[in-house]
Order: structure tokens, then sequence, then C-alpha cells
């Protein structure tokens, strides 16, 4: 079957504050596929992400999205950064956290109307939070939080989804009920890339996985590549893990 | 002086009027641009300006204070591209504008503080703090080693220098308050134009860029009028307590709402109430200075929000703390209860309060409120269950079990 | 010279020291702007102080004024606890408070009193040596000799007798609390020293030169080396090199001592910052645009050896497309890698070297098991970079 590539990554190296993260990354990610990306830590998964989003400078290599650069093609492209990287604190609500979204397809100065609010209001009860909608967002739990940033990312209404982390720090609930909205994502088929740390859960939630530590170990089909001889090569160490099929 | 004399007055004495309008608008601009300043964790950043805004104010003195060979000598360089009679305008300008041009100086000075501050913190091993107090204290020493040498010319009219250490409301002038009236304008319509964009930006930078907003513009916007507006406010409360005056009606405002656009709002307000009554406090006493006056009311207003605001002071935060432990020490007090009961056939069966003894959380207050809740009967010295009692351990305990698993 | 000059700038070197100590560990513990804090506030101490003694020459006054400075640390400590507001404003909101509370207290009290506010945020060390300490109807040399020599002497004693619970609680305090040398203790101390050391330089040289006096010389330092012991003894050498430099700057240009002393340590500050062996300004710069080449160096090779069977990767070209360089920084880059044999050119595909390829493999085993010591040396044995 010959599928279309939603990202395509060239020779990509990155390093940070001038010590090597990401090594010489070829990588094609197919469209509608539920990628996770796991590697030890400091293995760079974050930074894949982030030079992928223009957020880093690689030294060199190139990231394309359906072909072309990304500056060119943004808004087919959402985003949902690590829950640590912002002060929960900030005085503002859940639904405003998630209106967010829309400021992207907004562009300069003009302001989110009905319609915006409308999405946003939609974005929160898919991932069933809108109760909360008022709520200040530091007094929400972790995976409310988590599930704040998912509905912005949803809003976006994107082609192209990168997680960094959804899964860290949230309770068991919410891990299922993000994972299974990622996966209606891939049935209306959008392409999903997360970073992922568990690896007992890879073939249960995802269908593609990449390899990573610093240079690509492996990338495909989880069914085909999710084994003790990958999982080596990427850790370092003789690793097992019991693949359920 | 009653009240209603006070207010008398503000329409009729010219320079109680100034002063008023003037400390009021410059509370309102700090209390604005504050909130982002609190916000975006840069709050000992308004100190650090502050200070380094003194060599610009000696240096604009220095140069501009009055005609001599330097200026005269750059009015002819720029001349020379601007044409000679504009050029001289300009110097005019400048040398009769001397507050004006003071406010350039300390604007260039701050500016050059807060770009060597980041020049420190991103190219060597240096933290922020170091950065800040290194700029602070060695701008400041500048600044000062140029007023003392200024203050030793022969002849040099230095008056109105002194009173930016401690900052000098009295000496604001009508077009003093029209300039901060015009920045309070412009820094409103920024805010209202990229509204939007900077509260994405305060609240996660990596998202701002990826949704293609140029961070680094609106960094530099939200930066330069912070900047200005600590400047502007030298004259009025110094050097020394201007960034208590960004800081406090900020860090008041937070505690009362969760929203950025009322936060802004009740900042600004507690600005310019402190300025007005800092103000009226210090004209009706003798001796007593406007700045340090305006910053204590700013501060007794943090210290209000600090305790007495509902949803994150401390007293109510006490207050619930407390009702919680009260709460689970009768839950715990019950469930104890609850065991002894369900031995026995009849729940109600009564028993020794005496066998409560040996349990830590009872007491007779807990007893008291259990029975005021309809959960036990008391009897002399013995209690028994009621149903509703029963029914409500039975839940906490079916409850607990469930949150174990 | 004659004694009073001679005593300002004792005095003068004395405070150096005196700052430069407690300065180094504040420094280091990312403490920097406490100092900022407490000299502020003693103003509120040394109005109080004086209210209670009527004596702005009693000894008393100190104690009280360190008093009002660990006082500010506390309640900033508190403040932050309560997680009302961030840490930074937490300092930003109590200094000015005390410091206005101060002023006013001067306004309504003492204003019949000499207490020159400039005085308090410039000192008046130009006076030092005309306030003599006289004992028994002896003149025992300047008061504020006394005062801040004292005051060293103690910080020095300190410093020797705590060195160890210093060290070992500013660079683990978790390790500390865990040997017992309680990291808490070591924190109120030094808080309280540098409390001390604020009021005592006060009277010199100002409350905002203080924090000039107790940061820029560890911050120099800082610049120049990583070891402790080294770092104390620089910053008391640059404190007391300033000080004395910014005594003779100002009698020439006639303008505050205090003034020029920070003037001096701003100026020896801004040289370091530029041009620091490793750590300033322009070695850093320079280092990063050197490892910019090499980690393009590294990049290129292992692009090659990735693509060993597939010549249209690595045609000269495809440097320009896929690795996305301008030419300028290609060309560049291969040169370098030619120059070192690491690769040759045919028919403009590039191919790696034997040496080139053997470089590449251990290349990869140091990056991923995250040694980047390890490629320094890798680079000693194989060639220079500096091509």
């Amino acid at each position: 079957m010959e599928q279309k590539i939603a990202v395509q990554i060239d020779d990509l190296t990155v390093a940070y504050n001038y010590k090597p993260v990401l090594w010489d990354i070829d990588l094609s990610i197919p469209e509608g596929v539920l990628m996770a990306i796991v590697g030890p830590n400091g293995a760079g998964k974050s930074t894949l992400i982030k030079s992928i989003l223009d957020l880093i400078q690689p030294i060199a290599g190139s990231v394309k999205i359906y072909g072309k650069p990304y500056k060119k093609q943004r808004s087919l492209v959402a985003y949902v950064p690590q829950k640590g990287s912002v002060d929960w604190d900030f005085p503002t609500t859940a639904l405003d956290v998630v209106m967010m979204g829309t400021y992207g397809s907004l562009g300069w100065i003009k302001r989110p109307g009905q319609k915006e609010k409308k999405a946003s209001l939609e974005a929160l009860e898919k991932v069933g939070m809108l109760a909360f909608k008022n709520r200040q967002i530091s007094q929400l739990s972790g995976g409310q939080q988590q599930r704040i940033f998912l509905a912005r990312a949803l809003v976006q209404n994107a082609s192209i989804y990168f997680m960094d982390e959804p899964f860290q720090g949230v309770d068991a609930t919410t891990e299922i009920a993000i994972i299974n909205i990622l996966k209606e994502l891939r049935k209306s088929g959008k392409t999903v890339i997360v970073v992922h740390h568990d690896l007992q859960t890879v073939p249960e939630y995802f269908d593609w996985v990449t390899f990573l530590n610093v240079k690509k170990i492996a990338t495909g089909v989880v069914k085909d590549i999710f084994n003790d001889d990958n999982l080596t090569k990427t850790y370092g160490i003789n690793y097992k893990v019991s693949v359920q099929q | 002086m009653s009240l209603q004399e006070y207010i008398e007055l503000i329409f009729t004495d010219y320079t109680l009027r100034t002063v008023t309008i003037g400390t009021a608008v410059l509370g309102t601009i700090c209390g604005m641009l504050g909130s982002f300043a609190v916000l975006r964790k840069q709050s000992l950043l308004g100190d650090a300006i502050s200070h380094a805004a003194l060599p610009g104010i000696a240096l604009a003195f220095l140069l501009f204070g009055e005609l001599n060979i330097f200026n005269e000598f750059l009015a002819d360089m720029l001349g020379k591209i601007i044409g000679s009679e504009q050029s001289y305008a300009i110097l005019t300008f400048l040398i009769s504008n001397k507050s004006f041009t003071i406010l350039i100086g300390a604007l260039c000075s701050g500016i050059i503080g807060t770009i060597w501050i980041r020049g420190i913190t991103n190219k060597t091993h240096l933290k922020s703090d170091t950065a800040l107090g290194l700029i602070l204290s060695l701008f400041f020493g500048f600044g000062m080693l140029l007023l003392t040498y200024i203050q030793k010319q022969p002849n040099a009219n230095q008056a109105g220098l002194d009173g930016y250490l401690f900052g000098q409301a009295a000496t604001l002038l009508e077009r003093d308050v029209w300039l901060m009236a015009v920045i309070l304008l412009i820094s409103f319509l920024m805010l209202l134009i990229f509204w939007k964009e900077l509260k994405l930006l305060l609240f996660d930078t990596d998202y701002t860029r990826t949704l293609g907003f140029n961070s680094k513009f609106l960094d530099i916007l939200i930066s330069t009028f912070i900047v200005i507006a600590i400047v502007i406010g030298l004259q009025t409360v110094g050097v020394v307590l201007m960034s208590a005056m960004l800081l406090a009606p900020a860090a008041a405002a937070r505690q009362w709402t969760n929203s950025l656009s009322v936060m802004v709002i009740l900042a600004s307000g507690f600005g310019a109430l402190s300025g007005v009554i800092g103000t009226a406090i210090s004209a009706s006493q003798n001796n007593l200075s406007t700045g340090p006056v305006i910053v204590l009311v700013a501060a007794v207003f943090v210290f209000i929000s600090f305790i007495f605001s509902p949803g994150r002071g401390l007293l109510f935060r006490e207050i619930r703390f407390r009702k919680n432990r009260t709460d689970l020490e009768l839950h715990k007090t019950l469930s104890f209860m609850y065991h002894i009961a369900s031995d026995h056939e009849n729940i109600s069966h009564p028993h020794a309060i005496k066998i409560l003894n040996n349990f830590r959380g009872f007491t007779k207050k807990s007893l008291k409120q259990l029975e005021h809740k309809d959960y036990i009967t008391i009897n002399g010295n013995m209690w028994a269950m009621t149903q509703s009692g029963y029914e409500t351990a039975s839940n906490l305990y079916n409850q607990l079990k469930v949150d174990h698993e | 010279m004659n004694s009073a000059q001679i005593e300002i700038q004792l005095i003068a070197s004395l405070v150096a020291i005196a700052c430069a100590i407690p300065g180094t560990f504040l420094v280091l513990r990312k403490m920097a702007l406490i100092t900022d804090a407490i000299s502020h506030s003693i103003l509120l101490g040394i109005v109080i102080g004086f209210f209670l003694t009527n004596d702005l020459s009693s000894p008393l006054l100190i104690p009280i004024a360190a008093l009002s400075g660990i006082l500010t640390v506390i309640l900033v400590e508190f403040i932050q606890k309560t997680n009302l507001v961030k840490e930074d404003t937490a300092i930003g909101l109590v200094f000015p408070t005390m410091f206005s509370i101060g002023v006013i207290l001067i306004d309504k009290k003492a204003d019949d009193v000499h207490l020159d506010l400039d005085a308090v945020l410039v000192g008046k060390i130009e006076y030092a040596p005309l306030n003599s300490f006289i004992w028994d109807g002896i003149n025992l040399g300047p008061k504020a000799l006394w005062v801040i020599g004292i005051i060293a002497l103690i910080t020095i004693i300190l410093l020797f007798a705590f060195f160890k619970e210093l060290k070992i609680s500013t660079f683990d305090a978790g390790l500390a609390a865990a040997l017992g040398l309680s990291p808490v203790a070591v924190h109120y101390g030094l808080m309280t020293v540098a409390s001390i050391t604020t009021v005592g330089a006060f009277d010199a040289v100002g409350a905002i030169l203080v924090i000039a006096f107790m940061i820029a010389p560890a911050a120099i330092a800082y610049l120049l080396t990583n070891d402790l012991i080294k770092m104390l003894i620089f910053s008391c050498t640059f404190g007391i090199v300033s000080a004395i430099s910014g005594y003779w700057l100002a009698h020439i240009i006639n303008a505050s001592i205090a003034g020029c002393m920070t003037t001096i340590l701003g100026i020896l500050f801004l040289i370091v910052y530029l041009f620091a062996p490793n750590k300033g300004y322009f070695s850093v710069l320079y280092r990063q645009k050197q490892q910019r080449i090499e980690v393009s160096l590294l990049t290129l090779l292992l692009h090659l050896r990735n693509h060993k069977d597939d010549e249209t990767e690595r045609h000269v070209k495809h440097l320009n497309e896929h690795i996305n360089w301008q030419q300028v920084r290609a060309k560049s880059v291969l040169d370098l890698a030619r120059n070192n044999n690491m690769i040759y050119i045919q028919n403009d595909i590039i191919s790696l070297t034997e040496k080139g390829e053997h470089f590449t493999s251990e290349a990869i085993d140091y990056i991923i098991s995250n040694k980047n010591s390890e490629i320094e040396h890798m680079k000693d044995r194989f060639f220079l970079f500096r091509g």
C-alpha cells in the first residue's frame, strides 16, 4: 500500500548548547499512523519534536511537512508540550487555555469570537472536561491539566499532532481517555506522534514506533520491530520486555 | 483637615492637583505593566533597571544640562546630516526640557542594563540573580560617581537631580503628567492590540512560537514598555522604591482573581489608589516624602490581599485547613464507633464513653459535634449510634476501601 | 599620603574582605539578591536602633540593624513558602516596604538628627577618619576601622572554622543534611554574617555599594576559576584592588569615593566578562563557533557512514540540498575533513577513508554512551580539529 508521507526528516543533526543531541536522523513518518518515539533519558526525543516544530535550530538537515517546510505548514500541525513547561499558577481558566489553540488560525490581533468559543467547548467535552471549563488551571489535577493541553491541540484541528510525554504524571483513567482520543484521531486519518516512556504499553497503544538514542535505531510497524533486539540497541543494556501481542 | 476640605483643595491647589493626578496615572501604568513583570518572573528586573537608570540620568544632565562643547559638537555633526537649523532646534529643545531629556537618558541606560543582564546570563555561567545584582550595584555606583562629580562642578544648576534617588513628587509639573498620560494611553492601546498574543507568550512561549507568532518581537515589546514605566516613575518615587511600585499592585491583584484581564484591571486600580491615598497622606502631614508613603500604601494592599483574599488568602486557607482536619477527626471517631456498634445486633446499643479513651482522635468537643449532627445520641456517660450515623460511617468505610484499591 | 588617606584605604580594604567572603557563598548559592534586600532593610533597623539608644554611634546599633536584616530574610522566606507570589516577587515586596518605613520614620521623627539619606545609599567613608574611637582618653584611631576590622576578623575566623560545612552545604545541601551538617544552620549563619557585614560596611560605603562589594568581586572570581579556595582569594584581591584604586580615582577626579570604587569594580567586571579565558564573552563565542564546525564535521562523517552504499546521498551537491548547509559552510567542513585525511572525493562522490571510518565508529559509541569527554580525548588522538 502506497502511503503519503506526513513528515520527512533528512539528515537532521541537532547540538543543544553545542552538545550533540541528535545525529544524522533520517525518518519518514507515513500519514495516518499513531507513532511512539521511545528511548532512554537524554536520547533527544523532545529535541526531535522541537526541531521538527522549528523551536530549535538544527546544525544540519531538513524537515518537511507534507513536502514543504514547517513555516508554510503551521496550520497542519498541533503541538502538546510537556506539562511541566508552563506555569500552572497562571491566572487563567481551562476554557481560556483551550481557546489559545485557536489563536494560530486567527493570526495577529484578531480576537476569538463565538465560533472559536464553540469549538473550544466541543474540544473540552471531547476530553471530558466541560464541567471544569471555568476552573482556574492550578486547581486541576495533573491528569486534568494534560487533558486541557490535549483539548487545546484538538481545537487547532490539525492533520499532524505532536505530543511530548502526554502520559507523564496522569492517572490511569486519563491515560485511557487520552489514548482513546488519539486512536480516534488516527481513525479519522490524522497522524499522531507521541514521545512515550512506558515501554510496556507500546504494543497496546501504538501501531508505529521509532527507537531513538541520539541516532535513529529503528522505525516501523510495532509488530515488526518492537523486539528485544531493538530495545537492547536503544537502551544499551540487555533489555527484555515481555511483548504482549 | 477634613476629607471634604482636602477634595476641595485638590481642585484649587495646582501642585496638589498635579501630584495627585500624576501619582494616580503613574500607579495605573505601573499596575498594568507590573502584572506582566510579575507573571514573567521578572520582578527584580525592575529593581535592577531603576538603579541602572541613574548613570543615564546623570549623563543626560551632564551632557545636555546646558550648552557645552560636547553637545555643540554633536549638534554640528548632526547638522551635517539634517541641516544645522533643525539640529540646533533639537539641542535647544533638549536643554530646555530637562525632565524629558533626563527621561531619555534614563531609558537608554535602563535598556543597556537590561541587555547586559541578558548577555551575562546567556553567555556566562553566572546566574540571573548575580547578573541583576551586578548591574544594579555597578550602574548605581557609576551613577553616584557622576552625580557627585556634577555636584562639585562650579555653578552647575543641579536642582532636581537629588530627587531621583528617593523621588520628589512635589516637583511634578503639568507637562510631566501629560507625558505620563500619553504613555498610559499608548501602553493601554498596546495591551489592547496585542492582548491575545501577550497572554499566550506569558503562559507558554514555545507554543506561541509553534503557532507562528514572533515571540522575540512580543518579548521586546513588553520589556520595553516595562522599562518605560520604570523610567517615568523614577522622578516620583525614586530609584530605590520604584520596583515596589511595579510589583506591589500586581502582587495584590493576583490574589483576588484567576483571570489575567481582571488582574491587570485590579492592579491598575490598586496602583492608582496607592498613588492618590499616598499623596493625600503625605500632603496632610508635615515632612513626609510622597514616594515612601505611596509604596507603603501599596504594601498595605498587598498585606490585606495576602491575608483576606477569599480564594488564596492565608486566613481562609487556614480556616479550610482547620475544617478539613476537624472533619477528618470526626470521621475517624465515627468509624471507630462504627466498628464497635457493628459487633452488636442492635446498632443503637449504648456503650460507655470510657471505651473510646484508647482512641486518640476523640475529644468531648468532637462527641458533641457528632451528637449535633445526629450521628450519635449521648446519655450520661453512655453513647449510642443512630441509624443515620451508622449509614454515614458505613459509607465512609466503603469509600476508604475503594480509595485504597 | 597622610594618615587619614591611609586609614580610608585600610577601612575600604577591610570592607572589601568582609564583603567578599560571604559574597562568594551567596553568589554560589544563587542568593545574590538577598544582599539587595538586606542592605536596604537595615535602614529600618538603624532608625529603630537610633530611637532606642538616641546615639547614632552607639555600638548597639549594629546588632539591632543586623537583626532587621535577618528579619528580612525570614519574611522573604515566609512569603515564598505561602506560594502566593513567585520567589523573586517576595524579595521585591519586602525590602522596599521596610525601607519606606525607615524613610518615613526619619521624616517624622529624626529630621533634626543628622541621618542623611544620601549617606545611607553611598556612605561617608570620606569622614571616617574624623570619628575616632577614644577610650580612656587615648585616641585609638577611627571607629569605623575598629568596627569593620572586628567584623572582618570574625568573618575570617568563621570561614576557617566552618569551611567544610559551608563548602558541602553550598554544593550539595542534600549530602550536607545526610552527613548531619545541618544546611539550615549554615544558611542562617551565612545570612547573619551577611547582615552584620552589611551593617558594618554600610557606614563606609552605603547600602547599594555594599551590594557591589558583595557580588562583583565574587562574580569576577567565578568567571576566572571554579575552585572555591581560589575564588575566595581572587574575590578578596579584586575587592581590595578596586577599593584602593577607587580611592585614588576619587582623589583625582574629586568625586564620591564609594562611587569610584564601584566604578572600578564595574570596569574590572567588564574586562573579565569580555576577556576571561574559557568563560569570558569572546572565549565563549569562539568556542561555540569552533564547536559548531566540529559538530558539523562529525555530522558529515556520520552521514557518509550511514550511506555507505548510496552514492547519491554522498554526492557533493547533496550536502547543499539535504543537509541544508549553505555553500560556504559545506565547503569549509569538507576542506577540514579532507585536510585531516578523513575523506576522499572521487567524481564528486565523497567517501570515508579508513581513518575516517574508524574515527566515526568510535565517535558514535561515545556519543551514544553520552560521554562527551571521551570525544575530546579522541580529537587529540586523531587530529587537531583546527585544520
